[in-house]
């Protein structure tokens, strides 16, 4: 694979969708054209968009499948918002997908799928490649299939397994478009196929021949370059939200010491969680598929109460079914933690959509005043970061927290800068192994004066057996209690402690430092709000940025933050909740604007909305 | 797997907590706990590696008066925190006690699972056919019929018979007893507590207030002879006076009858074949005509405890060099480039 002769061009980014049938591999498409682009050096940004059926009726527009990648010489916050390049594995791709694409993007169809039957599927009445209709954009025609199936006829691969490469045509098609190193590809199909030595070679030799076509027909005349990015010396790999979720689960088990023990029900978009923490119990991880989402958190409260860190992975209907354990937890004082890996609801509403608007229920939906810990992580490698702060807060404070992860963050992929492992937080706890009470009696309520955290004894300490339970404690002993005074003292001790949770101070980006509008976000939103201020100060306009990664207890600074403005914007992917929060908070008259489409934010729908304020208030 | 026996000096007292106890005055629920309290000396075990959960009802106030570890929990979870509990501390002696609402109304999909998993857990079903603590509703143990607050027409739900509904969750060690009897109690307790394993026990026991006498046919002393089966390995199941009835297994079929002077069968727990187990189940019915009591299955199968504990030792052996260092090789697993 030479490079050829043709023209080279440089870009500064570049968006690709690839998009087809659920069964087309689209996902992994996308994902090996990302890891071939992490290796170049460019910072990228990844949006899967798929259905929650596994295989929708093939060639309909429910089944269509697409993983959107944009990759840049520079920092970029976003998967994009319309791609410059539509590879199109059938009609209903196409036609999916057409509308976000900008005039004069390049389209590559694959023509062996523009049959007549598969157009009527999806009610194009003629073909859209001969009517006319896509006049305005570069359409390469490709008989993708035809080409793969002619390219393998030597190697003896029966025909579906032949037509089933096309994706590597496509995949080796584009990688030689953008001058793509393909090695890890070649490494990956190895081991991927390592027990079908025959789809090794076939899925080899249809990347090839997707290559060699772009680099001999003159459809393509032009070959494009995008340089490495400007990015902070060290060891990068890219990484989804889960996969980042996962290992820092892992990291806060090594740096806490302890053995993690993690309670969960399948679910989508969090199962990921669980399949990759069941691979890592040489850690002292242990990872059961419980019968339900109740058993799930229960069994983890019960190994946290034996010394274990306890956590639960799931999505919202999951957590709706949790409250009561987690209400129990918070009863209990033990250390507890609960992912939410949002998506859009009520009820099963779209798995595979994102949203924002669990943070009520986080912060709210339990029985009684039931306070306890609440973040964010905002993008898909910080989730790596907030699920070890996650850890920290529940073993120190002896808190259930909840951490807000949503499908955005939870499925996209970014280039994340490997930590080092020793520079990670130090979260290891003391269990108590003494009686703390004047006449050598253990007070299981007792607590410290600085974290307010009660003792943690666990079963097997000798002399310290005690009793615990949802029923209302007396202060200090842990007994039953009914007193009305003794009540008030622990609701109102419950709150303050949980208030009393030490957090980092919010940070305002402020560039000119003359804005008059801040805009403040949460969790998953980063990206887009960041892409929409950066570009309106590159336009000459001032805004302030603000984004919360506590958002439970908030940040102490965040009133002062919010008065020194004469606006404040709130995005955010549900009606309003965390704007409700901020005005009954803080008496600020808020401006929400808010989405809930199931997909996330584009840079230019805040870019305008944010136009809109700063130039009119 | 088995917690750690030592040469203690324990009694009775020394299970006693320092609380009130709170059970209506009369309640089978107290020689359920002199029982207890008075057979743990017996496991050799040292209280702090013993723990007492429950969910919600009256039977599970029960932890607040063991002076043992314990965790009164939420209505019907128990099983499930227990089993997070047990499976990442398999040195503690973890027991479950919980009630018929509790166990096979609320709670019932975390007990068939606990059972079908085989977790190590001694499972106490206080069984008074009764929601008490809510003041005298029909449980799932309440006969078809049962007149009471919720149900003034009679209850049109059919009960669950524990034992059956236990052995259909291929429990492997499942028995029955009764709470005015200390001393069988005792005994199956004792065998409950050697099993490895899940340990089905149900407890028939008397709510005074609400359901006051429900098991008087086989507790009181000019009846119970002709009702109670009394379950003994190796022995023929016979019961009445002088042993007039049998339990027998007619020709040709599927399950068990009493038959007076028939040829009785020989009791064995450790049929591997829980329709044996499931055939004596179905002896007894609402109306506890023929009601055998006793350990009705006891066999033995791998606990999750022990599989789980396995899959970590054989982990662990996997292990090349300091949790760090595995983290740092886990964090660079992947397709990493480098920017100088």
């Amino acid at each position: 694979m030479s490079a050829g002769a043709k023209r080279v061009e440089q870009l500064d980014r570049v968006v690709i969708r690839f998009a087809g049938d659920s069964g087309d591999g689209m996902q992994l498409t996308g994902d090996r054209f990302t890891s071939e682009t992490a290796q170049l050096g460019n910072d990228i940004s990844t949006l899967p968009n798929f259905p929650a059926e596994i295989r929708a009726p093939a060639g309909t527009l429910p089944g269509v499948s697409s993983f959107q990648v944009h990759f840049a010489d520079y920092d970029i916050l976003t998967p994009g918002d319309s791609p410059n390049v539509l590879v199109a594995m059938n009609p209903a791709a196409l036609k999916a997908n057409l509308s976000d694409l900008p005039a004069g993007a390049d389209i590559i169809v694959n023509t062996d799928e523009f049959t007549k039957r598969n157009l009527a599927k999806v009610g194009y009445p003629a073909s859209p490649l001969d009517d006319g209709s896509l006049s305005e954009y570069a359409v390469h025609p490709v008989a993708l299939t035809s080409m793969t199936v002619g390219a393998l006829a030597e190697l003896g691969v029966a025909k579906k397994d032949a037509e089933r490469a096309k994706n590597m045509f496509a995949l080796g098609l584009l990688s030689w478009m953008y001058s793509r190193p393909f090695e890890s590809t070649l490494r990956f199909l190895e081991s991927k196929f390592a027990k079908r030595p025959d789809l090794v070679a076939a899925n080899k030799a249809a990347f090839q021949a997707g290559w060699n076509f772009g680099e001999t027909t003159e459809d393509f005349a032009v070959r494009y370059e995008v340089k490495p990015a400007r990015m902070k010396p060290g060891t990068y790999r890219n990484i989804t939200g889960n996969q980042a979720l996962a290992l820092g689960l892992v990291a806060a088990c090594v740096r806490s010491k302890l053995p993690l023990f993690l309670g969960a029900y399948p679910i989508t978009p969090a199962s990921d969680i669980l399949h990759e923490l069941s691979k890592h119990k040489k850690f002292g991880i242990t990872t059961m598929q419980a019968e339900d989402e109740i058993a799930a958190i229960g069994a983890a409260l019960g190994a946290s109460y034996g010394g274990s860190l306890g956590v639960t992975t799931t999505s919202g209907p999951g957590v709706a079914l949790k409250g009561e354990t987690i209400s129990l937890a918070i009863a209990l004082e033990l250390p507890l933690v609960i992912v939410d890996v949002q998506r859009a609801g009520p009820s099963t509403g779209m798995p595979t959509k994102t949203e924002q608007a669990d943070l009520n229920m986080a912060l709210y939906g339990r029985h009684g005043e039931a306070p306890l810990a609440v973040i964010a992580p905002k993008s898909p490698s910080d989730c790596f970061h907030a699920a070890i702060e996650a850890a920290r807060i529940a073993l120190k404070y002896r808190t259930p927290v909840i951490l807000l992860s949503d499908n955005y963050v939870a499925n996209g992929s970014e280039p994340w800068l490997l930590p080092s492992t020793d520079e990670l937080p130090d979260i290891s706890v003391e269990f108590t192994r003494e009686a703390n009470g004047d006449d050598g009696r253990f007070l299981p309520y007792l607590r410290d004066p600085e974290t307010m955290a009660r003792p943690w004894a666990i079963p097997g300490t000798p002399g310290l057996e005690h009793r615990i339970g949802g029923l209302e404690k007396a202060d200090k002993t842990g007994d039953i209690s009914y007193d009305p005074a003794n009540h008030e003292h622990m609701v109102r001790t419950r709150a303050a402690r949980v208030e009393a949770i030490e957090v980092p101070d919010v940070e305002v980006e402020d560039a000119d430092e003359n804005a008059r509008v801040l805009v403040l976000g949460w969790g998953s939103t980063y990206g887009p709000i960041g892409a929409a201020c950066r570009a309106l100060r590159q336009r000459g306009l001032p805004i302030a940025q603000a984004h919360l990664r506590h958002m439970a207890p908030l940040p102490a600074n965040l009133g002062e933050v919010l008065a020194a403005y004469d606006k404040v914007v709130i995005p955010e992917m549900n009606l309003g909740q965390l704007a409700h929060v901020i005005r009954a908070k803080y008496l600020v008259d808020a401006v929400p604007f808010n989405q809930v489409s199931g997909l996330p934010f584009t840079a230019a729908t805040l870019e305008s909305m944010l136009e809109d304020v700063v130039k009119n208030g | 797997m088995a917690s750690p026996t030592v040469e203690l000096k324990l009694t009775a007292k020394d299970f006693k907590s320092d609380q009130e106890v709170r059970w209506c005055p009369g309640c089978g629920d107290y020689s359920i706990l002199a029982a207890m309290q008075r057979f743990m000396p017996e496991l050799g075990i040292p209280r702090e590696n013993i723990v007492f959960v429950s969910g919600i009802g009256c039977s599970s106030r029960f932890p607040y008066y063991m002076n043992t570890y314990g965790m009164h929990s939420i209505h019907g979870r128990a099983p499930a925190i227990a089993t997070g509990l047990s499976v990442s501390r398999p040195d503690l002696s973890v027991w479950v006690v919980t009630g018929d609402g509790d166990a096979l109304s609320i709670g019932g999909n975390h007990l068939i699972h606990a059972l079908r998993r085989n977790v190590n857990l001694k499972i106490l079903l206080f069984n008074n056919r009764i929601y008490g603590l809510t003041k005298g509703q029909y449980s799932p143990t309440s006969e078809l019929g049962k007149i009471t607050k919720s149900t003034p027409a009679g209850s049109a739900d059919s009960p669950f018979n524990p034992i059956s509904l236990a052995l259909g969750a291929e429990a492997t060690f499942v028995g029955r007893t009764i709470d005015s009897d200390a001393k069988h109690l005792q005994s199956v307790m004792r065998a409950a507590a050697e099993h490895q394993g899940s340990a089905f026990v149900e407890i028939y026991q008397n709510c005074n207030i609400f359901n006051d006498g429900a098991f008087e046919l086989i507790k009181d002393a000019g009846t119970r002879d002709d009702h109670l089966i009394r379950l003994e390995q190796g022995q023929p199941v016979t019961f009445g006076a002088e042993g007039r009835f049998a339990v027998t297994h007619p020709a040709g079929g599927f399950g068990l009858k009493v038959e007076e002077g028939g040829e009785a069968i020989v009791h064995d727990a450790t049929v591997e074949d829980p329709a044996y187990a499931f055939a004596l189940s179905r002896l007894s019915g609402s109306d506890l005509g023929t009601t055998p009591i006793g350990v009705f299955r006891n066999v033995r199968r791998p606990s999750y405890d022990e599989l789980i504990t396995k899959q970590q030792v054989d982990a662990k052996a996997q292990a090349d060099g300091t949790a760090e260092q595995m983290l740092d090789n886990l964090l660079n697993k992947a397709d990493t480039w480098t920017i100088m």
